[in-house]
C-alpha cells in the first residue's frame, strides 16, 4: 500500500513519519471489510458442517470434495466428476455474460446519448438514469415478474393487440433472469461508459471522417478503441454481481435457471444448509472472478508493452 | 481547368443568433498558399471547418474545383485538415496514424505502409514510427499530424493554427518547412492563423479577416504596404495612426493637413473626401531631419540591438513610434528634445475608417 504514494513528496516535505499514521484508517477498513470476512469465509470453507446449520471446529477439505468429486449416495464408491455444480457454475456464467451483453447493448447507446447532450443537461439526464434505483432491487425484481407473469401488462397487451394467441411462457425461463439482471445493474454499465465518452475528444471524429472513414468505420476504429476502459469498467462492473446474483433468478427463474447465488444462499437458510460447502462455493466463485480479472489485466499489461 | 480551386461565395455562418460570418467572398487559386489571417473569434476556424464539411453553410455556397459540396460528407471531401490540437488517434502507433487515410482509401497494406513510412521520412520522424502519439513533443506531434493529413495527397490541405503550440524557434524553423514543402508538392495550402509575421513570411495572399468580414485580401506585400482600411493597418505590423484632415482631393491625390499645421500630398484612394481621417505611418517610414511633416517630443529610447526606437507624442497627446536603424549616430535625441519627423515619399497612406 505505501509503495502507491507518491514517494518523493512524502520524503521531501518531511512528512513520512505522518505516512504510517494517515494510512490507519484505509488499514483498518481493509482489515475489517475486506481480510477478516474473505478469512472468515475460506476458515469455514475447511470446517465440518453441523447438522442444523452451523459449523463443527474439524478441519477437513469434505466442502471442496463434495463439489468436485461425486462419490456416491454413501460416500463409498470411487470418486468422479460431480458435473452438477460446474454445470451451475457454467450456467451462471452464460447468464451473467448474456445480462452483460444485454447492458452493453442498451447503456453504450444511451450513455452516448447523454454524454454528448449539451453539458447543462447531461446532469438531469444521468438523474433519471438513476431515479428507478432508489426503489429496493427486491421490489424491482418483483415487479418485473408481475409484468412478465402469463396474465401480467406485458402478455395481456401483446394478446389484445392479437400478436400472440396465448400467453408467452416469459416467468420461470432463462430470458427472465437475464433481464432481471439486465434491470439489476444496468447504471453499472451506463456509468462508466459515459464517463468515458465525456472525455472522449470530438475531434478525434473529425480527423476520422476528414481521412475518409465512414461512421462506421469511425465508430469501429476510433471510438469503441478509445472509450474501451469505460466499456471494460461496465462490463466488469455488471458482469461480477450477476455471476454471484441470487434475487433474479429466485424470483424470475425456475428450478432449471439455478445459479450460483441462489445454490450460496441455500446453503445458509435454516436446517438444510451446509454452511462449509457455502463458504466453498463463495471461495471458488471469489477465486474464478480474480482469475478472469488477473487474466485482463496481463492481457491490457502485455498489449500496453507492445505498444 | 479555369475554375478557382476553392471557390466561396457570400458563405454566411449563423449559430442560433450569433453570426460568425457575414456573407465572406474568396477565390483561391490552384496550388496557392492562402492564409486567413485575423484576431481571435474572427470566424477562421469556422470557415475553414465549413471548407472541410464539418460545419454546414448557413447561407451562399463553396465550390470546389466548379462543383458545390454542400451535400459532400467530409470523409468524401478530397480535402485534409491539420487540427489545431493535431486529434492524432491515441491509440495508434505514429505509423498507423500516418497510414489511416490510405487505409480508407483502400490502399493495400504494403504499400500503405511504405507511402506512411516516406512521410514520416520527410518530416523526419522514421525513428518514432512505432511509438504512441502520447510519447511525442508538441513538435513532433504537430509534425504527425502533417504527415498523416499528406499522405492521402489531398487536392487541398487545410491547417488550423498548426504552429501555435510551438516554442518561437521551432515554429521559425516550421515556418520554412511548410513553405517548402507546399512548394514541392503543389498543394493548394489554407493556412489558418492570427500571428501576423507567420502570415507574411509564408503566404502567396493573405485574406484579413475581422469580426466575420473579409476586410482585404492581397499579397503580403499588398496588405503590408497598401492597407486598405484603419483595420487592416493597424493589425498588420506596427504601425501610427495619425489625426489628419484632408482638405482637397484631385487626381487621385489629397493635401492633407498635419498635427502641427504642415501640409503634405498622398495618394487617395476612392472613396476619400475631405474631412477627417487617418493616416497610416510606419515606425520604420520616418527619418529625423531638421525640419519635418511632423514634430514631436521624445519621451523614451528604447534599444533593441539592429534597431532603436523612440517613443514620441506629437503635441496634441497623441503617441508616435519611430524606428530607426542603429548606425553609428552620435546625436541621439534625448527624452525631453523635440524632433522634427520626416515621413519617406509614398509611405502615408490614407485610411478610410
Ligand atoms: N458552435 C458554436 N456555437 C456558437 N458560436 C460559435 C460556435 N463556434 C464558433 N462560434 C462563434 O463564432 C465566432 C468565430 O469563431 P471561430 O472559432 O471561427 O474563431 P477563430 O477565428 O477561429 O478564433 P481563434 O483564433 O480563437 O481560433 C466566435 O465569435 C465564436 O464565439
Ligand atoms: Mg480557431
Amino acid at each position: 500500500m505505501a509503495g502507491f504514494l507518491p514517494k518523493s513528496g512524502a520524503e521531501s516535505t518531511g512528512y513520512r513519519g505522518l505516512v504510517g499514521p494517515l494510512l490507519l484508517p484505509t488499514w483498518v477498513m481493509v482489515g475489517v471489510f475486506l481480510v477478516i470476512p474473505v478469512a472468515l469465509m475460506a476458515i469455514y470453507s475447511f470446517l465440518t458442517k453441523e447438522f442444523r446449520g452451523g459449523v463443527i471446529w474439524d478441519f477437513t477439505l469434505a466442502a471442496y470434495d463434495q463439489f468436485f468429486f461425486n462419490r456416491g449416495l454413501f460416500g463409498d464408491e470411487p470418486p468422479s466428476i460431480e458435473w452438477t455444480y460446474i454445470a451451475i457454475f457454467w450456467r451462471s456464467v452464460w447468464q451473467a455474460g448474456v445480462a452483460t451483453l444485454l447492458c452493453l447493448a442498451v447503456g453504450f447507446p444511451t450513455a452516448w446519448f447523454i454524454a454528448t447532450r449539451p453539458a447543462a443537461q447531461r446532469g438531469v439526464w444521468l438523474f433519471l438514469v438513476t431515479v428507478p434505483y432508489w426503489v429496493n432491487l427486491l421490489i424491482r425484481t418483483v415487479s418485473l415478474k408481475f409484468l412478465l407473469r402469463d396474465n401480467g401488462p406485458l402478455n395481456g397487451s401483446l394478446m389484445s393487440l392479437g400478436l400472440i394467441d396465448g400467453p408467452l411462457p416469459l416467468v420461470n425461463t432463462d430470458l427472465a433472469v437475464q433481464l432481471g439482471l439486465f434491470y439489476s445493474y444496468l447504471p453499472f454499465m451506463v456509468l462508466p461508459i459515459y464517463a468515458a465518452v465525456e472525455r472522449y475528444n470530438f475531434a478525434l471524429s473529425e480527423a476520422a471522417a476528414d481521412l475518409y472513414a465512414s461512421r462506421w468505420v469511425t465508430l469501429r476504429e476510433i471510438v469503441l478503441p478509445v472509450v474501451r476502459p469505460g466499456i471494460v469498467a461496465g462490463c466488469i462492473l455488471v458482469f461480477v454481481p450477476s455471476l454471484g446474483a441470487f434475487l433474479a433468478p429466485d424470483l424470475l427463474g425456475g428450478a432449471k435457471t439455478f445459479m450460483i447465488g441462489s445454490l450460496i444462499d441455500e446453503q445458509f437458510k435454516g436446517s438444510q444448509g451446509n454452511w462449509p460447502f457455502g463458504a466453498a462455493v463463495s471461495m471458488i466463485l471469489m477465486t474464478l472472478v480474480m482469475i478472469v480479472l488477473i487474466l485482463y489485466a496481463r492481457a491490457q499489461a502485455k498489449a500496453e508493452r507492445r505498444s | 481547368m479555369n475554375a478557382p480551386t476553392v471557390d466561396i461565395r457570400n458563405a454566411v455562418k449563423r449559430y442560433g443568433t450569433v453570426t460568425a460570418l457575414h456573407g465572406v467572398s474568396l477565390s483561391i487559386a490552384d496550388n496557392e498558399f492562402f492564409t486567413l489571417l485575423g484576431p481571435s473569434g474572427c470566424g477562421k476556424t469556422t470557415l475553414l471547418r465549413m471548407i472541410a464539411g464539418f460545419e454546414d453553410v448557413t447561407e451562399g455556397e463553396i465550390l470546389l474545383f466548379g462543383k458545390d459540396i454542400a451535400r459532400l460528407e467530409p470523409n468524401h471531401r478530397p480535402v485534409n485538415t491539420v487540427f489545431q490540437h493535431y486529434a492524432l488517434f491515441p491509440h495508434m502507433s505514429v505509423i498507423d496514424n500516418v497510414a489511416f487515410g490510405l487505409k480508407m482509401k483502400g490502399m493495400a497494406l504494403a504499400e500503405r505502409r511504405a507511402r506512411a513510412g516516406k512521410m514520416l521520412e520527410m518530416v523526419h520522424l522514421s525513428a518514432f514510427a512505432d511509438r504512441l502519439p502520447a510519447q511525442l513533443s508538441g513538435g513532433q506531434q504537430q509534425r504527425v499530424a502533417l504527415a498523416r493529413a499528406l499522405a492521402p495527397d489531398p487536392k487541398v490541405l487545410l491547417l488550423d493554427e498548426p504552429l501555435s503550440a510551438l516554442d518561437l524557434k521551432l515554429r521559425q524553423a516550421m515556418r520554412v518547412e511548410l513553405k517548402q514543402l507546399q512548394e514541392e508538392t503543389g498543394i493548394t495550402f489554407i493556412f489558418v492563423t492570427h500571428d501576423q509575421e507567420e502570415a507574411l513570411t509564408m503566404s502567396d495572399r493573405i485574406a484579413v479577416m475581422s469580426a466575420g468580414h473579409v476586410q482585404q485580401v492581397g499579397s503580403p506585400r499588398d496588405i503590408y504596404e497598401a492597407p486598405v482600411n484603419r483595420f487592416v493597418a493597424d493589425f498588420i505590423g506596427e504601425t501610427n495612426l495619425v489625426p489628419v484632415t484632408v482638405e482637397a482631393v484631385a487626381d487621385g491625390r489629397a493635401t492633407v493637413l498635419l498635427p502641427g499645421g504642415h501640409r503634405m500630398s498622398c495618394a487617395a484612394d476612392a472613396g476619400i473626401g475631405p474631412g477627417a481621417h487617418h493616416l497610416s505611418v510606419r515606425p520604420e517610414r520616418m527619418n529625423l531631419g531638421t525640419t519635418g511633416d511632423l514634430e514631436a517630443v521624445v519621451e523614451r529610447v528604447v534599444y533593441l540591438g539592429t534597431d532603436l526606437q523612440l517613443h514620441t507624442h506629437l503635441d496634441g497627446g497623441q503617441p508616435l513610434h519611430v524606428r530607426l536603424q542603429n548606425s553609428a549616430r552620435a546625436d541621439l535625441p534625448a527624452p525631453g528634445a523635440r524632433v522634427a519627423l520626416q515621413i519617406e515619399e509614398g509611405a502615408a497612406r490614407l485610411l478610410v475608417d
